[in-house]
């Protein structure tokens, strides 16, 4: 076991302490005095059916339970009943087919949450099943059943097609050819806060909305639609998060919620949704299968690849084909690699519904593009590490997708960092050390994320920034804290921007009334988009700040004035302004500094990926070089980490606590996803339906990883930080694959590694006569 | 029926179902605090000291409570005058979303109470039933170490940061 350098203390996290004593309140603490309470009515997944056509709903038995005021159904809502992002196809209730056994029927409103229990249970539905389709390959042939009929295009969400040079020429003139196929499975985010929240519908007709959500100005266009209600009449409060992932990127509770608030008759109305329906109706990460193939010279110089890769995007869109986008143009790896051609087809299947999940689509490809490598590696004879280092990108490079990196780039650090670490230099002789009935192995995995929804969606951030008459400083965040610590990022860099302790800035939680719109809390973009706006007001509210204080200071020019702590000061004669004053000569509006940021874009993109209208390609990434040290069970094929390490590149650290919080908990979904996490589905429905069936690390899974930084400036980003949120995912399950290779000899390609799979392998490797597993 | 318990220091008299799960009946006491995760036992997040015994309230009914001493992390301390655990997981990052904090300050006072100086083995076998999804469980096994070392500095007759008596009694052994 390797401790953590002991000694890096970040100043606490604004939040932290009022979460460690439990006075945070979520949406979930929010229960309004006589509020309703409202639930979905989900038959599918009590009557075994995953696919099925809604003959009826017998509310009877329902409306006589006490405390039952109204069971509503598809009929009932105003509006076009229709959910999503960006593509619309997702019932708010289902009025005449289910297309997963999660979908809601009906919704239930009662005075109690007992009397919302027992009218559940007494609903009934009359459901015909219909054939399904569990597997996207099976969904794309000829004769599969359709998850929405007469839609054009089938069950094909999306195809295309990221290509850059002639990678079939290139691979068939090869020296050198590694191949494979590779799956990752569903993965629940577990966020410990489900989704849940109020609302109400007030007497100016305002429907008054507070949500667990990462997107609450989005919120309101997707309620709209699907309500039919003028989005401007919908106010949304996103306090602090209990978690979110991605899984609470798009309407959970949302729409129910707000049709709920419409039937209450002006009362409040409450839904949480309990952990086994959190399971059920949330969005997953996408299965997705993968064959690849990766072309070199025989001293190891990477010259083709391809890919054809498959997302289960379950029975509607939600973000499946970005988050496909994100995977087909990180399915090469972060090399430069000549000749491409990577090809993706998001599929609608009646398996539960896939979205947004941190590692968005590149925690699938990443087991791929390493694990070939690897084999690469082993071919070539050279050493992976070094394979990697010849190959890695640098500024200025062609990625695999045809984008000139005109941003940082330090993977190559991150690689040498890692070179030089006993835990990399020490691994032969920790490997010969393996205990009895025990092997070791070490792995090391470089990956990368994108940051930013990439070209043809704005990435947009408007900050702003107040004096109140107290002479402290609001911040109104304009997107939502979902655990990462960008508020307390915010409240940082506005606090050295204005000169002023940190307790002088207090920061509002996005409240679409008060904030301006300012994108979802996702893809890494956070603290780089909105905190580059944040900077910009707070310096205009500085020069602000330093000309309304000429009058009261009776200087005739600006020179020489300064903001300093609480006060403006003139430094020549030491004369100062409190702050608190100065606020009482201006005007609220003249208190209030509003500035925006626009992520730059890459120029020139490849003319390819014409498919992805939104979100390719991007321009700045995060990389990272990560370590795994494991033993293996010969007896039980159970895996330990023992020890892990995470260098990363994410530009400059703003707060190294943060910093090492992203990286550790990045890693330890990420090792949940290589190793523990096992979403048992069969024909659609779900086994693993709570937190006894569906495991998720323990402290006693995880290792204390060590953090590392590479800190290069992005010249973009607010005081040179890049998004660093996501690529701590990315790294675990090739680390471990490469890890458990070596420890048994066997290549493992698809994820989960159980123990059963990890014996069998095992197994396997005893006795080669077997037929492979 | 009538229900009468102490919690955190303050004594609670209330005619309520017996078959009540303790959590529901604490938060209707706007003992937010005590987060649900999983109503099975499973996350922690409602965690609980019984009489200094740590107990998932989810899985608890009113009329468990009945003469006992039940402290949740708002007995332990507060913003104002927090706890050394609950300091430490400040002031080391083991705080991400938040809401598995209070439970898992609770399980960590629960083990200094019987075991004052943890190796971190020691600690993160004793918070493995309580989950966080967020931090990757480092930095909160730096906190609790930090806070051990904190409280073992401390006179042992009169443990400076305790808020208030039952504090002192949740560190007593069980």
């Amino acid at each position: 076991m390797v401790a953590n350098p002991s000694g890096i203390l970040s100043p606490p996290r604004h939040d932290a302490l009022s979460k460690a004593v439990g006075a945070e309140r979520f949406a979930a603490d929010l229960a309004p005095e006589g509020c309703l309470h409202a639930g979905a009515f989900r038959p599918g997944a009590l009557l075994g059916i995953a696919h099925g056509r809604v003959r009826g709903v017998d509310a009877a038995a329902a409306l006589a339970v006490p405390g039952v005021l109204r069971v509503l159904t598809a009929a009932d809502v105003p509006g076009t009943n229709l959910q999503g992002i960006i593509h619309k196809d997702q019932p708010v209730l289902c009025g005449e087919v289910i297309r997963h056994a999660g979908d809601p029927v009906a919704l239930v409103l009662a005075t109690s949450a007992e009397a919302l229990r027992a009218g559940l249970a007494a609903l009934r539905a009359d459901i015909e099943p219909l054939p399904g389709v569990f597997d996207p390959e099976a969904a794309l042939k000829k004769d599969a059943p359709l998850v929405h009929q007469g839609r054009k295009g089938g069950n094909l969400l999306l195809g295309a097609v990221i290509e850059k040079g002639d990678a079939r020429t290139a691979l068939r003139s090869a020296p050198r050819v590694v191949r494979g196929e590779f799956s990752t499975p569903v993965q629940e985010h577990a966020f410990l806060e489900t989704q849940c929240g109020v609302a109400q519908l007030l007497p100016d007709g305002t429907l008054d909305m507070t949500v667990s959500t990462q997107a609450p100005f989005r919120d309101r266009f997707e309620i709209g639609q699907a309500l039919g209600l003028d989005p401007l009449r919908i106010r949304v409060r996103a306090p602090h998060l209990g978690g979110g992932f991605g899984g609470k990127d798009g309407a959970t509770v949302q729409c129910l919620l707000g049709l709920a608030a419409l039937n209450a008759s002006g009362r409040p109305v409450r839904m949480a949704w309990d952990r086994e329906e959190s399971i059920l109706a949330g969005y997953k990460r996408h299965a997705v299968r993968l064959r690849c193939a990766l072309g070199a010279d025989a001293d190891g110089t990477l010259l083709a690849f391809t890919c054809r890769a498959f997302y289960d995007t379950g029975p509607y869109a939600h973000l499946g084909g970005e988050v496909m986008e994100l995977g087909l143009e990180h399915a090469a790896g972060p090399y430069r690699i000549p000749h491409t051609r990577i090809e993706g087809r998001c599929v609608y299947t009646n398996n539960p519904i896939a979205g947004a999940f941190r590692g968005f689509g590149v925690a699938q490809v990443s087991p791929a593009f390493e694990g070939l490598l690897d084999e690469l590696a082993e071919q070539l004879g050279l050493d992976p590490l070094e394979l990697r280092r010849r190959n890695a990108l640098t500024r200025g490079d062609v990625n695999c997708a045809g984008v000139r990196l005109d941003s940082s780039v330090h993977l190559v650090e991150c690689l040498d960092t890692l070179a030089a670490h006993p835990l990399w230099l020490g691994r032969e002789a920790w490997q010969a050390e393996a205990p009895a009935c025990t092997r070791r192995g070490v792995g090391l995995a470089a990956v990368f994320n994108g940051m930013g929804y990439g070209r043809g969606l704005p990435d947009m951030a408007i900050a702003k920034v107040e004096l109140t008459e107290a002479g402290d400083f609001l911040v109104y965040s304009g997107v939502a804290d979902m655990g990462q610590g960008n508020s307390s990022a915010f409240a940082l860099l506005a606090a050295q921007e204005l000169n002023q302790p940190p307790g002088a800035v207090r920061l509002l939680q996005p409240d679409t009334a008060l904030c301006h719109p300012s994108g979802s809390s996702s893809a890494g973009r956070t603290t780089y988009t909105f905190g580059n706006a944040l900077l910009k007001a707070c310096a205009a509210m500085r020069d602000k700040l330093l000309a309304r204080a000429a009058m009261p200071l009776l200087r005739d020019t600006l020179e020489g004035l300064e903001l300093v702590a609480g006060a403006v000061r003139h430094a020549a004669t030491g004369k100062t302004l409190p702050l608190a004053v100065l606020a009482r000569y201006l005007s609220r509006d003249d208190r209030i500094c509003v500035a925006d940021f626009l992520m730059p874009v890459a120029q020139d993109p490849p003319d390819t990926g014409r498919a992805f209208p939104i979100g390719f390609p991007h321009l700045f990434f995060a990389y990272a070089a990560h370590l795994a040290r494991i033993e293996v069970d010969e007896l039980t094929g159970r895996v330990r980490v023992c020890d892990y390490l995470a260098i990363t590149d994410g530009g400059r650290v703003l707060d190294r606590s943060c910093f090492d919080q992203q990286a550790q908990g990045g890693v330890a979904q990420g090792i949940g996803f290589a190793l523990i996490e096992d979403f048992q589905l069969r024909q659609g429905l779900i086994r693993s339906r709570d937190l006894s069936t569906y495991l998720i690390p323990t402290a006693l899974d995880v290792p204390d990883t060590l953090s590392l930084a590479v800190e290069g400036d992005e010249d973009t980003g607010p005081r040179g930080l890049k998004g660093v949120g996501e690529v701590g995912l990315n790294g675990p399950a090739p680390a471990m694959a490469a890890a458990l290779h070596r420890a048994t000899g066997v290549r493992l390609r698809h994820l989960p590694f159980t123990p059963e799979r990890v014996l069998a392998a095992l197994k396997q490797r005893k006795t080669p006569s077997r037929r492979r597993a | 029926m009538m229900l009468s318990f102490t919690l955190n220091g303050q004594g609670v008299r209330l005619d309520t179902a017996l078959d009540k799960r303790v959590v529901d009946l604490l938060r209707e006491l706007q003992a937010l605090d005590v987060k649900e995760g999983c109503g099975t036992g499973e996350c922690g997040a409602c965690s609980v000291l019984l009489d200094g015994v740590h107990r998932l309230s989810c899985l608890m009914l009113a009329a468990q409570l009945q003469g006992r001493e039940l402290t949740t992390a708002a007995g332990l301390g507060s913003a104002s005058a927090p706890h050394p655990i609950q300091r430490a997981f400040a002031e080391h990052g083991a705080v991400q979303c938040g809401f598995c904090s209070p439970g898992m300050t609770i399980a960590a006072s629960a083990l200094l109470a019987q075991n004052p100086d943890p190796t971190r083995d020691e600690v993160r076998r004793a918070l493995s039933g309580n989950l966080c999804r967020c931090t990757g469980y480092v930095k909160i096994v730096d906190a609790v170490r930090a806070a051990a070392k904190e409280l073992g500095d401390a006179p042992s007759d009169a443990p400076s940061a305790a808020p208030d008596d039952e504090t002192a009694g949740a560190r007593g052994k069980p």
